[in-house]
């Protein structure tokens, strides 16, 4: 942490040795914006590692299944002589998911980026409850330790999906694995969400309240205003999860029946009260689980707006369409769950409302595409590492977009719902589209976090080796969904119909573990250019946005000068200066024939 | 290397559109990665729906990815000496392109109503207009389907019905309608070659139907995670004459019901 520069007033007063209080109040149990964004991000891109490895088990089962796996077998697996076994298959899977959607993913992009771009972008010193911030940190531990606690004790983690379904998930009897490491799962869970709650308040008034002078709503970045819906959704989405989160342990722990119909006895095991239904947690799980699918997109296309704007050199087209698509999104995103459901035993005569309201939400979807082919038309692209990250999004997220489609229409979902399309489907929203706009938002925001560049020329190593190797793992999955390849089957090939299948899901494995590899660059270019990158100025890339009106990086406080805001962050190119960027807090020209009449979009 | 990585993107188009060419055309090594071949006289209509997405999804696939692919390649900042163009957008642009989507995809969910409603909802009838009963009742169990049918009283879920475990005959060309449960957790009752997939959820009685149209033998899958040995939770399905079918069962009966009967030695699969 030593490159994050120590708080502006701390350096005036000249030689000044931390005292170790001093040092836990201003790097552990800060209350700074920054330094949670990026104690925050820390955390996750370990997870990010994590959760890479159990995907790596995952592909090597399904590749070559009931071998041992070499070297790391034999340790993981001495019981079972270095295989996988079925039960630790769920594990994998199961916690897989889990560690990305709710230990990378969803914190990466609200917690690590929004809290370090929020208050920056608006102009602010501060988010509005300093010390809610840092609780939204640190309870982020907790879920930690009770996802560390599931796998590490025995039978070694949870494996009832990363959708917990109940009664596998909510009768100890089902499974192995379903009994001390499920009620850990369900405590993680739990606290992340009281997590993303704290910070979601903390964006919310933020952003409302703290806005520099002269910011008004539509002048806000698409960075903020996404994050800004995201918050949103994570208020009024979240207490659904944890209220049926707690059901679901009532139901495990005391004996209750939410989730369990009457005389269900699984494995032998005692009867069940009885008088509830398990589709029942299906509906709620997937009224906070899909608008949360929103949550792990919005801000990745938020941040890659303004990465695009800013390397095309040219405004953003169709600013205002594209706040509201977001607003779409999220509006719709409350009543698309049914989706996940079509085959699931809900009455079909939901699935078709739901049909309706699932193919309208791909619209917002759309614009949002049509308008950043919009932007890089007519512009002077600039191929830089974070540009490149942010088109491959752009170009991933039209192939994801668009496969969305199929499990949309019901017909064509009774055939490839659970199978590899829908794996395919969202790696491609998820992997190639949000975490690539999570790696390009790292490549651009990196010299403002510790006032270093990150390299260049290894930085488009990683994108090439990482864009090809992700197509080779994630667009085959499309035609394994095709033949019917169900998900979550340690070992499809004893079926006639899949046994075919076996060579190209090695082709698919050798792909994944090329792509993780491809990773240590990564490691490698940003550990080395925290210490060792060559040192920037305000403001590296030209960009126009308030947070580069900051020193690199801010102290304590942010801001040297109050900002105060004239006008939109996609100024680029405008006739009224003559550098190609014309940055949001610098005044109009004093000429007043130079200025241009705004235009409204 | 702004031409570089617009080639590179270009490839997008190239190599997503080669492969779907690919596997349906069946070449190596990609033989038989495509839908699996369809034997329900109703699921023609699944395939047709999937292939009319998928030229739909695919034209628009080809074309935003080839204006991104141009676009790349025609601003790129190192070769391009135009000005940037100073422009926020284009209210025209925005109202067409999200006009004719929704259509789209309006028409799109619309068109697709029917088919689900045939699959779902509209159960066949006796020529009496009653329901038509099931032939046979499923039920998931870890990790395994058990199987009844009825046996000479007509009704499933009394003492005489015919019972087995993984083994699902059914006879040609007849409109099959079959009750499926489950006993412990969720399953998905899954027919790859007769494209029918419902989730078998305890507490409730679920009817699926279809008409299979072609001999042979064929995998009963699981679709829903079911525990720990979910992917051994396999059985199959014989389609065969309704004569075949008839003297299968009276036999079954037989070995289940009379006591001291030996069965013939049959040759195995």
């Amino acid at each position: 942490m030593s490159a994050v520069s120590l708080p502006a007033h701390h350096e005036a007063h000249g030689e000044h040795t931390m005292s170790v209080g001093e040092f836990i109040n201003t790097y552990i149990f800060s209350r700074d914006h920054k330094i949670i964004g990026i104690q925050f991000l820390f955390s996750t891109l370990l997870w990010f590692l994590v959760g890479g490895l159990l995907a790596l088990g995952i592909r090597w089962q399904l590749a070559w299944p009931w071998s041992n796996m070499p070297v790391i077998g034999p340790m993981l697996f001495s019981a079972e002589g270095g295989q996988i076994s079925p039960e630790f298959y769920t594990t994998l899977f199961t916690m897989h998911a889990t560690v990305m959607i709710f230990f990378v993913i969803i914190p990466i992009l609200a917690g690590a980026f929004g809290n370090y771009l929020i208050p920056l972008m608006i102009g602010a010193d501060d988010m509005a409850f300093p010390t809610l911030n840092m609780l939204s940190y640190w309870f982020m531990w907790p879920a930690f330790m009770c996802i560390g606690m599931s796998f590490l004790w025995p039978p070694y983690g949870a494996g009832s999906g990363w959708t917990s379904y109940p009664p596998l998930s909510a009768v100890p009897e089902a499974h192995p694995n379903s009994g001390f490491p499920q009620t850990m799962w369900l405590l993680g869970v739990t606290c992340v969400g009281i997590s993303s709650m704290l910070g979601s308040v903390n964006y919310m008034t933020t952003i409302i309240q703290m806005r520099a002078p002269g910011m008004t709503m539509f002048r806000l970045p698409l960075a903020i205003w996404s994050m800004f819906i995201t918050a949103i959704l994570q208020a009024f989405a979240l207490p659904v999860l944890t209220a049926a989160g707690l059901m679901q342990l009532s139901d495990r722990l005391i004996g209750t029946g939410f989730f369990l119909p009457e005389g269900l006895s699984v494995n032998n095991g005692p009867m069940a009260t009885g008088g509830g239904q398990p589709i029942l947690w299906q509906h709620l799980f997937w009224f906070y689980s899909h608008p949360a699918v929103y949550i792990m997109i919005l801000p990745a296309m938020g941040m890659v707006s303004d990465i695009i704007s800013c390397f095309a050199r040219k405004p953003i087209f169709g600013y205002k369409p594209m706040v509201y698509s977001i607003s779409g999104i999220a509006g719709l995103g409350f009543i698309v769950w049914g989706h996940h459901m079509f085959v699931s035993g809900m009455n079909p005569l939901l699935g078709m409302t739901f049909m309706v309201s699932t193919m309208m939400i791909a619209l917002p979807s759309a614009v949002k595409v049509f308008n950043w082919l919009g932007t890089i038309w007519g512009g002077q692209i600039q191929y830089t590492t974070p540009m490149l990250f942010a088109l491959s999004f752009v170009s991933m997220f039209i192939i994801g977009g668009l496969s969305g489609v199929f499990m949309a229409a019901t017909p064509v979902d009774i055939f490839i719902h659970d199978t590899y399309f829908i794996v395919a489907h969202f790696h491609y929203v998820l992997f190639a589209g949000t975490a690539m706009a999570v790696f390009g938002a790292i490549y651009f925001w990196f010299p403002k976090m510790f006032g270093r560049m990150m390299d260049e020329n290894l930085g488009k190593i990683h994108f090439f080796l990482t864009f090809i190797f992700l197509n080779g793992t994630f667009f085959t999955m499309h035609i394994l969904g095709a033949v019917g390849f169900p998900r979550r089957l340690a070992d499809p090939y004893d079926y006639e119909t899949f046994k075919h299948l076996l060579p190209m899901n090695q082709f698919m494995s050798i792909c994944a573990i090329l792509m993780v590899s491809s990773q240590i660059i990564f490691a490698f270019n940003f550990i080395y250019s925290m210490f060792f990158g060559a040192p920037v100025g305000r403001n590296p890339w030209g960009a126009n946005s308030l947070e580069w009106f900051a020193p690199s990086p801010p102290g304590h406080g942010n801001f040297d000068a109050q900002p105060i805001v004239y006008r939109g962050p996609y100024e680029y190119g405008s006739p009224e200066v003559d550098t190609d960027n014309y940055p949001q807090w610098i005044p109009p020209p004093a000429d007043e024939r130079r200025r241009v009449a705004p235009t409204q979009h | 290397m702004g031409r570089f990585w617009s080639l590179l993107f270009l490839l997008v188009p190239i190599l997503g559109v080669g492969t779907f060419v690919w596997a349906m055309a069946g070449w190596w090594p990609m033989h038989g990665h495509w839908l699996p071949e369809n034997i329900n006289a109703h699921g023609g209509v699944i395939d047709s729906l999937f292939m009319f997405i998928l030229v739909l999804t695919g034209v628009i696939f080809i074309a935003t990815t080839l204006a991104m692919f141009w676009f790349m390649w025609r601003y790129d900042g190192g070769a391009n000496r135009d000005p940037v163009a100073f422009t926020h957008g284009s209210h025209t642009l925005e109202v067409v392109w999200s006009i004719l989507p929704a259509a789209t995809l309006v028409f799109i969910a619309i068109y697709q109503m029917n088919a689900w409603a045939d699959h779902k909802m509209r159960r066949p009838k006796l020529p009496s207009g009653e329901m038509k009963p099931p032939l046979a009742e499923v039920m998931g169990r870890q990790f395994e389907w058990r199987i009844r049918y009825a046996g000479e009283d007509g009704i499933v879920g009394t003492s005489d019905d015919v019972q087995l475990v993984n083994d699902l005959h059914l006879p040609l060309n007849e409109e099959i309608v079959l009750a499926i449960k489950s006993a412990d957790v969720l399953h998905s009752f899954f027919l790859p070659n007769l494209r029918v997939k419902q989730d078998v959820v305890p507490g409730m009685k679920q009817y699926v139907w279809f008409q299979p149209t072609k001999e042979g033998v064929y995998d009963i899958v699981c679709a829903e995670l079911c525990g720990w040995g979910h992917y051994k939770m396999r059985g199959r399905v014989t389609i065969e004459s309704r004569e075949k079918f008839n003297t299968w069962l009276s036999q079954r009966a037989i070995e289940q019901n009379q006591a001291g009967y030996t069965p013939e030695p049959v040759e195995s699969e």
